[in-house]
């Protein structure tokens, strides 16, 4: 965890102070409506369906156990009880009251937290894979250069007011768990022969209405150049991007149109002047922020190995959960930990202010204090000693975060949507539990395998269904929610060396109710042609196409044209 | 006549701001007094414009570019960059431009849609005249510039980004 000092609470406290004053004048009447809207958008503060909704950043995925109880205090007393961990790497309070946000941000102040930029056109909170630093295939430890970022973009005097908003993810593992392929500016971090960190530079990912690839722009950036080169890429689209048609403002519509050659050429030509300039990164100043975060005291683990091995023979239950939710770390003896939040009969990514309370508890304990959220929306313990895994395990059940479904169909990727949110065309909270109590065989799940199923209520993605292996987007037919269904996405590059690629839509869409059998019917269908069990659903939608999928699933669902029940 | 002001005080306003008619057609300029002029009047009367023997002013539309008044900076006295809209931040990419690039030392000028809340980093991106909206409070816009004490970034007010100020101040406290 990285701790402030005192320049950067200093900034956080003053931000307080600005939205104190700001929220202070639009109350008095000073403000208008409109220039408040652009201001409060600048702090997460959205004026929702039932009443506004903040998103409050948590900078690359990383909380600290007060920090959990923070937000669990803020949920009890400014809402009612819990919060919604986002696909971006954000907790999200839906029923908060605008008199009241100032206290709420300066609560987060108090313990180094805040909602800069979480909304609004300009660039937003940086996210990573969730087991930067301690996973085992890591090549560069990601977590240094997501807070230099975070330092780079907060208040950044030119970037503030972009075409459309702005969203960086950096990964630095041989899989690609932060989908740095469909963001506005994805960062592979590696190392050059000599060792020396560096970037491979992608530009123009994203999902939305105009699901986009990212293009690589610069093979190998050296580090030093990081800021300047960001600089370059958003001076760039700040001064080019469209801005008159938001559906078009976002950088890949640029980088469409100019091409991603002459789009490199207009950025090298503007870090020309940039770069080896006062931006260019120092050593102390990498060595400074290194030795801000807080590292964990690993110990050395005798006999872990082989307890745990014992465990895991005599208990079938805990085996299948460590086999879905332990990811290996790169310290002996010790585990990373997923604690599902997609448990059948709660909203995904859902999380109470007892449970946030509950969690901070087991991370002290099992997890030197520190946790992460995930873009999947689960949370996750970083290093758990192997030898207490099996207890942690067994704290966890009755908690119902013990769920062994992650990588699995019903670790679902779904956003607010029609419940809450105003801006979707369709519920998807109900779909994803139905999905999860149509699958809620373990046994079938597991033989099922691997499979990432994303629901968005609306074309906005944030329930990022582009790249699901299943993909569900909400769409509205004369007032009425139905559902498309895209199979083929991918996140991003996995172990299986798949790099990401895009849904692709099956066919006419469908009513609520037959959501549960069409993706039945797919998996049917996949179990069907899959050659063993390491061939994955999405390896077969690679591998057969789309017809066998389709036929499976037009030729069997009757069309239910009535409303479907509640 | 909006709020001006220069260099975080309030000051009169010596200069006439000129404009194209909406169908594109070039303002009139009288013999006397000093103008700011659209880029395209600029263009179209450079050799008039310099004969008259004022101070001259170019204001430049959020599409408009540093580069295309960079060979003539040596002409202004004042540089205005229009904001159309709040959420329009070209504005900002040109003043830095200007300031850092074409090391334009003149007035810069934010005019359009400027309102208290943008001043500072209208200020750090190089502006140092600011004709404020006339909705705006303008008795307490100059506390905007204080809102923020310190930056992370280089900007034209601090060309030293923290970082490299935190190293040369010594190991972080």
């Amino acid at each position: 965890m990285y701790v402030y000092d005192e320049i950067d609470q200093r900034l956080v406290d003053e931000r307080v102070a600005q939205f104190r004053d700001q929220t202070r004048r639009f109350l008095a009447g000073t403000l208008s409506e409109d220039e408040f809207r652009a201001l409060r958008l600048r702090n997460g503060l959205y004026i929702q369906r039932h009443a506004p909704m903040l998103r409050v950043a948590i900078p690359y995925g990383l909380l600290t156990s007060a920090q959990l109880r923070k937000l669990a205090h803020i949920a009890r007393t400014y809402d009612r009880g819990y919060g919604h961990m986002s696909t971006r790497q954000n907790i999200q309070y839906n029923w908060p009251r605008l008199e009241e946000v100032p206290q709420i941000l300066a609560e987060l102040a108090s313990v180094q937290m805040h909602a800069i930029q979480t909304s609004g056109n300009c660039v937003r909170n940086t996210t990573t894979d969730q087991f930067a630093g301690v996973a085992d295939d890591e090549i560069v430890d990601p977590l240094v250069w997501c807070e230099m970022i975070r330092q780079w973009s907060t208040f950044h005097p030119e970037f503030t007011w972009l075409p459309r908003k702005f969203k960086i993810a950096v990964n630095g593992s041989r899989a690609d768990r932060a989908a740095v392929e469909v963001h506005d500016i994805g960062l592979h971090a590696m190392r050059a022969d000599n060792g020396a960190v560096g970037f491979k530079v992608l530009v123009g990912g994203g999902l939305g209405r105009t699901p986009v690839i990212g293009h690589v722009i610069r093979e190998f950036l050296p580090w030093q150049h990081l800021l300047t080169y960001l600089d370059a890429i958003l001076r760039v689209y700040n001064r080019f991007g469209r801005r008159d048609n938001i559906h078009k403002a976002r950088i890949k519509i640029l980088v469409k149109e100019y091409g991603p050659e002459r789009f490199r050429e207009e950025v090298e030509a503007e870090w020309a002047h940039l770069k080896d300039g006062p931006a260019t990164l120092i050593p102390e100043e990498i060595r400074r922020l290194e030795s801000r975060f807080t590292r964990p005291q690993y110990l050395q683990q005798p006999g872990a190995e082989a307890a745990l091995e014992r465990q895991l023979a005599a208990d079938r239950a805990f085996a299948k959960w460590h086999q879905r939710n332990v990811f290996p770390h790169k310290q002996p003896g010790y585990a990373a930990v997923t604690l599902s939040l997609k448990r059948t009969g709660v909203p995904p990514g859902d999380i109470t202010a007892g449970e946030m309370d509950a969690v901070a508890e087991l991370a002290d304990h099992y997890s030197f204090g520190e946790l992460r959220v995930t873009h999947e929306q689960n949370l996750v313990f970083a290093d758990v000693r192997k030898a207490d895994l099996h207890a942690l395990w067994r704290t966890l059940r009755p908690l119902g975060f013990a769920t062994p479904n992650i990588g699995l169909l019903t670790n679902i990727i779904c956003c607010p949507g029609g419940d809450f949110c105003s801006l979707a065309n369709a519920k998807s909270i109900p779909v994803a539990a139905a999905i999860q109590q149509r699958f809620d065989d373990l046994d079938y799940l597991f033989d099922i395998g691997e499979l990432d199923l994303n629901i968005s209520g609306c074309i906005n993605s944030c329930g990022h269904h582009h790249v699901g292996h299943i993909g569900i987007l909400g769409v509205d037919k004369n007032g009425e929610e139905w559902y498309q269904v895209e199979i083929g996405g991918n996140q991003g590059r996995t172990g299986h060396g798949v790099g990401a690629s895009l849904g692709k839509v099956i066919g006419p869409s469908f009513a609520r109710a037959e959501v549960p059998d069409v993706i039945e019917r797919l998996i049917g269908c996949y179990l069907e042609y899959r050659d063993s069990e390491a061939e994955r659903f999405i390896d077969v939608v690679h591998r057969i196409g789309h017809d066998p999928f389709k036929k499976s699933v037009y030729a069997s669902v009757a069309k239910v044209a009535a409303a479907e029940p509640a | 006549m909006a709020t001006l002001i220069k260099k975080r005080r309030f000051v009169a306003d010596s200069w006439q701001l000129l404009e194209c008619a909406a169908d594109g057609a070039l303002p009139e300029v009288t013999d006397t007094g000093a103008v700011i002029v659209p880029l395209a009047l600029w263009r179209a009367r450079r050799d008039a414009l310099l004969a008259r023997g004022h101070a001259i002013g170019v204001w430049l539309d959020s599409g408009e570019s540093a580069e295309d008044i960079a060979a003539d900076l040596n002409h202004f006295a004042v540089v205005a960059v229009s904001f159309p809209t709040l959420s329009d931040g070209r504005g900002y990419s040109t003043a830095r431009l200007l300031r850092e690039r074409h090391g334009f030392t003149g007035e810069l000028r934010a005019i359009g849609e400027v309102r208290r809340d943008q001043l500072l980093f209208l200020e750090r991106c190089g502006f140092d005249a600011f004709a404020l909206r006339d909705d705006q409070d303008a008795e307490h816009a100059l506390e905007a510039f204080e809102e923020f004490s310190e930056a992370y970034q280089v900007s034209v007010t601090q060309p030293v980004p923290l970082f490299r100020r935190r190293a040369s101040s010594g190991p972080a406290a």
